[in-house]
């Protein structure tokens, strides 16, 4: 038994994928090589952008920034069972691969790094909200949009991300109650990397696992092994057919481990015991998958070599693409709090900027 | 045109609005059957139906912040807080959230969403359902604040609030819901937000004030007539945005003013008030601009509010000491 599965007591998550890559005989995936190949990628980018962004922020070119490091299999494998043509993602702030899928831009997620608010100006067409700081409060939204879009005809689902931090606010209560009064078509996705900055999962909650709470609001929850691709793509997809034929709302506990800090401004070495960090660094996300994939034969050297370069390319095109757009200008303080802006803050436009000019 | 009171006005307008756009959803606690507590969404549920007129979980977080997510969707969500004393357990959703997700989002996330709230005093209700909280409101950026003092206004005002793109905070004042009654015509139509009414000319002191204080300041100034003082009354009806130039015209034409409210004094909307008249009248006051707010302690229970709000006798005595009398 694992770390995983032992650590906190209770009830076991759900396991497909093994630490060493192997999967139970008869398993097959349920997505096409081509998916299985894109998901590995963007790992790789994930991983990648961690790296980077990091160096970035410590050479003074890019604000805070939060990697999503040890948590890939849990972002991407959910994010790999939605539509991203009618389904919907909430994120909160650490989900940057399942944004990507959704259609957000890396240039885009560097310049809101950058502190540009255009970096958090989702696409047009692309369904997704922008990234969330006030933790929970993008839940109760998650339930609106899934109701809104069921309401007028729609066969949307919507996927919240959050953790088991946000899980103690009011607003992941209030949310699950009216979704499941209003059976909305909503996967709420806990991701519980058992850290809340320094806080510890166990004193976040004295039950030994989230999932359970699902029953109080009469939906149910499932429990998986987030550094698992396949428990995880496998138990959204199963929400996602729950929800897509009118059957409610899905509460997901996604156990997994965040691997790095909270953010660029945090030292987890205050506070991770490095032994614990060394057990679940065993239990690589993406290692596994990597296992996966060269057992299959779908994945060689050669083919991860020709990713990594590409993703390498990718990469320094938005970091150019990105810095290229220079220093936010003062009319962005003004440009979108109103349609119809009080004329007092006009008058304030035209203060600042004509300063700053 | 038909004499309404202004809770049968809001009645009226929710149901015309409706009619005219199905995008409209209301959502609040006993607001379908039930009709709301003060009856404001009487018969609307029968009308327009369930999934229109939606009687929501008591929890206020969830109610206005299911609205931002409906508000997403391509809706244009009406939620009702019961009583504004409540809103502050939706007060991160409203001023983090409602107001903010338009700048957030860059556009992409407009929030047409109208929060109705009745709030202020004077109706003997239980602990924490009569505060004038709209000044914390009015801090809040992205949002405006909107605060009738008349049905007619009322109506021009939430169809205003409820065609626009921005969102709305519209405060409701629980006293004026049957005791205020005016003439509102039967065809629809708007009022601009950010222009102040003048309720009453006069030519000695401007008195200032908004939603339910309005009819005190017009009391003070009937007293005030008897003294041989001419009171004007200014009904600001938008809180945000501000009428600063009709302010600081009204104010000028006197060369007095006080302010009445019924929030605590400190930080209360009525410094906002004066710091503006300061800022655009300062040299056609002749006396200091004065305050009749409420004290700055809780709001009582029950028996004590009566001292505890302004009230038309401490108006007088703010206008006697503006002409110098007192």
């Amino acid at each position: 038994m694992s770390i995983l599965t032992t650590s906190t007591g209770g009830p076991t998550p759900v396991r497909i994928l093994a630490p060493d890559g192997s999967v139970p005989d008869g398993y097959r995936p349920p997505l096409p090589d081509s998916e299985l190949l894109a998901a590995y990628r963007l790992m790789l980018m994930s991983r990648r952008v961690d790296e980077r962004a990091f160096n970035l922020q410590r050479q003074g070119r890019l604000g805070v920034f939060s990697p999503v490091n040890g948590q890939e299999a849990s972002v991407i494998g959910s994010a790999f069972a939605l539509d991203p043509t009618r389904d919907w993602v909430v994120p909160q702030y650490r989900e940057l691969p399942a944004m990507l899928r959704q259609g957000y831009t890396l240039e885009r997620f560097l310049l809101y790094c950058m502190g540009d608010p255009e970096g958090n100006r989702m696409p047009d067409g692309v369904n997704l909200l922008p990234i969330q700081i006030s933790l929970a409060a993008q839940i109760p939204h998650a339930v609106g949009l899934a109701w809104g879009l069921r309401h007028q005809g729609r066969d949307s689902v919507v996927c919240v991300y959050f953790g088991d931090g946000a899980s103690s606010e009011g607003d992941f209560h209030e949310a699950c109650n009216l979704a499941g009064v209003r059976r909305a078509p909503v996967i709420f996705f806990l991701q519980n990397n058992r850290w809340a900055i320094s806080t510890p999962v166990s004193k976040q909650t004295g039950a030994d696992s989230f999932a359970t709470r699902a029953t109080g609001y009469g939906f149910p929850g499932e429990l998986v092994d987030g550094n698992d691709f396949f428990a995880v793509h496998e138990a959204t997809l199963l929400a996602v057919a729950r929800a897509r034929a009118g059957e409610g709302p899905t509460l997901i506990e996604s156990r997994t481990y965040r691997m790095g800090p909270h953010n660029t401004a945090d030292d987890p070495t205050r506070y991770v015991d490095p032994e614990e960090l060394e057990a679940y660094r065993a239990l690589d996300p993406v290692a596994r998958v990597r296992s996966f994939l060269l057992e299959a034969e779908l994945l060689s050297e050669e083919l991860e070599h020709r990713m990594r370069a590409e993703i390498e390319e990718e990469l320094a095109a938005a970091v150019a693409a990105a810095e290229a757009r220079g220093a936010g200008r003062p009319e962005q303080i003004f440009d979108h709090v109103y349609a119809d802006p009080p004329p007092r803050l006009l008058d304030q436009r035209d203060a600042i900027t004509g300063e700053a000019q | 045109m038909a004499t309404l009171n202004m809770v049968q006005a809001i009645r009226a307008t929710l149901e015309r609005e409706m009619e005219r756009d199905e995008r409209i959803i209301l959502l609040g606690q006993d607001i379908g059957r039930n009709g709301g507590m003060f009856r404001a969404t009487d018969g609307l549920q029968e009308r327009f139906g369930e999934a229109r007129v939606v009687d929501m979980p008591l929890a206020e977080g969830v109610i206005v912040g299911s609205a931002v997510g409906l508000a997403c969707s391509g809706l244009r969500p009406i939620p009702e807080l019961q009583f504004l004393g409540f809103g502050s357990q939706a007060f991160h959703q409203i001023e983090g959230q409602v107001a903010r997700m338009r700048f957030r989002s860059q556009s992409r996330y407009p929030m047409p969403i109208v929060i109705r709230a009745p709030f202020g005093g004077n109706v003997r209700t239980p602990e924490l359902h009569s505060d004038a909280h709209e000044a914390k409101y009015a801090n809040s950026p992205g949002l405006k604040v909107v605060t009738p003092a008349s049905a007619h206004d009322a109506k021009g005002l939430l169809t205003e609030a409820i065609r626009g793109e921005d969102p709305v905070l519209f405060c409701e004042p629980l006293r004026g819901y049957r005791l205020i009654k005016d003439a509102v015509p039967d065809e629809d139509y708007t009022l601009p937000f950010g222009r102040l009414r003048i309720a009453r000319p006069g030519s000695d002191v401007t008195l200032v004030a908004w939603s339910a204080a309005v009819v005190v300041a017009e009391q003070a100034a009937e007293l005030a007539e008897q003294e041989g003082i001419s009171c004007q009354v200014v009904d600001l009806r938008t809180l945000v945005p501000l009428d600063v130039e009709g302010l600081a015209k009204a104010v000028s034409a006197t060369g007095r003013a006080v302010v009445v409210h019924e929030a605590p004094l400190t930080a209360g909307f009525g410094a906002e008030v004066v710091a503006t008249i300061v800022e655009h009248a300062f040299s056609a006051l002749s006396a200091p601009v004065l305050r009749v707010t409420a004290p700055d302690a809780p709001y009582p229970f029950s028996s004590l509010e009566r001292a505890y709000l302004p009230s038309a006798e401490r108006s007088l005595g703010a206008i006697r000491r503006v002409m110098g009398a007192a």
